[in-house]
């Protein structure tokens, strides 16, 4: 069956994943926008599933979208990669846990080209040592959060409260997964599932319950595309990339997307908004779009977690409805409350998209 | 080989970037950029081959360059394992060196990247910093952004972030003896020299144009030129 055939490449893609002991570095992208994702990782890693999942204040940028916006040289961000590893290898870890998809490409990318050239490592090194004072060092094992939560995915079914199936037809629900391009399309042995069946994503909702939608464009790029979202004249890249994404999945009717990189759980979110208010055109039921989360905003509704406590208030396409298939409760009346419960009022509505 | 063909051999990635392309167009045909712009990343490849210094030349001046989204979607595709995207880049690094970029209206885009990408990494240690995201040049990011950033230190401790804050966490502050740090990585590995280039080809650009900083930089973020786009 085609399925087993699947299922028979994605085993050669199995990439080693340590069960433990992280040096744990964060994402600039997912931190503004979804510093609740890597809050909950923090939790189910380490608070219910016991893991040593470290990190400290001294870590920065990795300078990937300085480096993908060509504002620096090559040899700046592998200084700064090095100065990442460097702390990883002073606090006595040897593995690397990274919280972007930008990041974990760069990770790679830099140890790739410091195998082929050695010489250059050895001057990166020599850089290392002038500006920082560190001890230059590799980590064994580099990893993306999300290959973490792909390992403990059992574990985590295991102690599930949700399952990823709709409570009123017992159907699982219908997933799109999104991946992004740094994930494996540049070194496909380094991604689950490598970069034709990334099984990263895939198997995290099949674990808690839910079915995955194949569509035509499901490798496409969301449309980031660096220079071209942050200069608001490139901005129509961004849009139309994501654009063409959505008119290939809607005729499956997904019940949600799951994202592996922060940047493109934002696009897909909010370009959503912006085609609606634009052409007035939604792809999710009743006028609404489809709801778009992280892996770890999947991982902690399928826990018990509080709804808004996982920010998923500051989705602009509202999951109110998914929250209803899954059967989790919510209190509407404590979506926009500050941490004391005081009242910051609420967002504005858009004028076409449902929410 | 010429000069320019020399100085682009120099860079790591065209080194990694460029074995002997079979001009099969595969890259083009799955690339995002080349649905949306005038733009054939083979073409390019097959400049870059050729060692042609004037075509090379006319690249490093041109928009062209400037359209690529960085996806590395052509890498995983290309059957001669190419990487169109890393000789682009290549190719930019290049442009800006030589200060060709300021010549295109894409390319002279460089100059806001490079103050508000490098400011956020050196003033704050990251690329993206939210007080910086503002809702009026990025209204795309919806009302719940504006509401974000109506409430931005209220907003951010309810989610468990540490906006500013000392220790570990998302948003910290990062301590001033990392971002000495990374200034003198900037120092020495050529980015502050990088950056510089590019300042000052603005600033003579805005000058040639007659206009003050503020309308140059307004005129980068949103002027675009509807000759870029491949409409069909
Ligand atoms: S896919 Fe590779 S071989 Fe084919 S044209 Fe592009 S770079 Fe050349
Ligand atoms: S990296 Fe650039 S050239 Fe390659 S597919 Fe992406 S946009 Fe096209």
């Amino acid at each position: 069956m085609i399925y087993e055939g699947k299922q028979k490449i994605w085993s050669d893609y199995q990439k080693e994943i340590p069960d433990d002991h992280y040096y744990y570095v964060r994402s600039c992208i997912r931190q503004t926008f979804f510093p609740a994702s890597e809050g909950a990782l923090l939790k189910i890693t380490r608070g219910i599933l016991g893991r040593d999942v470290f990190e400290n204040e001294h870590h920065t940028t990795c300078g990937g979208i300085a480096y993908h916006t060509d504002t620096i040289p090559h040899e700046t961000v592998m200084t700064i990669v090095a100065r990442q590893f460097a702390l990883m290898h002073k606090h006595g870890y040897e593995n690397y846990v990274c919280s972007c998809i930008t990041s974990f490409g760069i990770y790679i990318e830099t140890l790739e080209t410091w195998r082929n050239f050695p010489e250059l490592e050895a001057k990166i090194a020599e850089n290392l040592k002038k500006t920082c004072n560190l001890e230059f060092a590799k980590p064994k094992f580099v990893v993306h959060t999300s290959d973490l939560i792909y390992k403990l995915r059992e574990e985590i079914a295991s102690k599930a409260k949700y399952k990823l199936v709709n409570v009123k037809t017992g159907q699982p629900l219908k997933v799109v997964e999104h991946i992004g391009c740094h994930y494996s399309k540049m070194f496909p042995s380094k991604g689950v599932g490598g970069a034709e069946y990334p099984y990263v994503l895939a198997g995290m909702v099949e674990a808690w319950g839910g079915e995955i939608v194949d569509y035509p464009e499901r490798r496409h790029c969301c449309g980031f595309g660096f220079r071209q979202y942050l200069i608001k004249a490139n901005r129509g890249y961004s849009l139309s990339n994501t654009h063409k994404k959505f008119e290939s999945m809607e005729p499956y009717e997904p019940d949600f997307i799951i994202t592996n990189c922060p940047g493109c759980a934002y696009f897909m979110d909010r370009w959503q908004y912006v085609i609606a208010e634009s052409q007035g055109k939604t792809y999710g039921e009743n006028g609404r779009g489809i709801p778009v989360l992280t892996y770890e905003e999947v991982a902690g509704l399928v826990l018990g977690f509080n709804p808004w406590d996982l920010g998923l208030q500051t989705h602009q396409v509202y999951v109110e409805p998914l929250l209803d298939k899954l059967g989790i409760p919510y209190e509407p009346a404590k979506k926009f409350l500050g941490a004391k419960g005081q009242d910051l009022g609420c967002p504005a509505l858009p004028t076409c998209l449902k929410v | 080989m010429g000069m320019l063909y020399d100085k682009l051999m120099q860079d790591y990635r065209l080194r990694e970037g460029l074995n002997a392309c079979i001009n099969c167009g595969t890259c083009t045909a799955v690339c995002p950029a080349a649905e949306f712009y005038k733009y054939d990343p083979r073409r390019i490849v097959d400049i870059v081959q050729s060692g042609d210094e004037e075509k090379i030349e006319e690249l490093l001046r041109s928009d062209v360059i400037w359209y690529c989204g960085e996806c590395m979607s052509c890498l995983t595709r290309c059957p001669r394992k190419n990487a169109p995207g890393l000789v682009i880049m290549a190719l930019r690094s290049l442009s800006i060196d030589l200060g060709y970029f300021i010549e295109s209206e894409k390319g002279r885009q460089q100059y806001l990247l490079s103050r508000d990408i490098c400011g956020n990494v050196l003033n704050y240690g990251y690329c993206v910093y939210p007080r910086h995201f503002d809702y009026k040049s990025h209204p795309e990011a919806g009302r719940v952004w504006e509401w974000e950033e109506q409430h931005m230190d209220e907003v951010y401790e309810r989610l468990g972030a540490n906006l500013e804050g000392g220790g570990p966490g998302a948003l910290r502050k990062i301590p001033d003896e990392d971002l000495a740090q990374l200034k003198k990585i900037f120092d020495l590995t050529g980015a502050t020299k990088r950056m510089e280039t590019v300042k000052e080809a603005g600033r003579k650009k805005a000058e040639e144009l007659g206009l003050t900083e503020e309308e140059f930089s307004a005129m980068l973020y949103e002027q675009s030129s509807p000759k870029h786009l491949n409409r069909k």
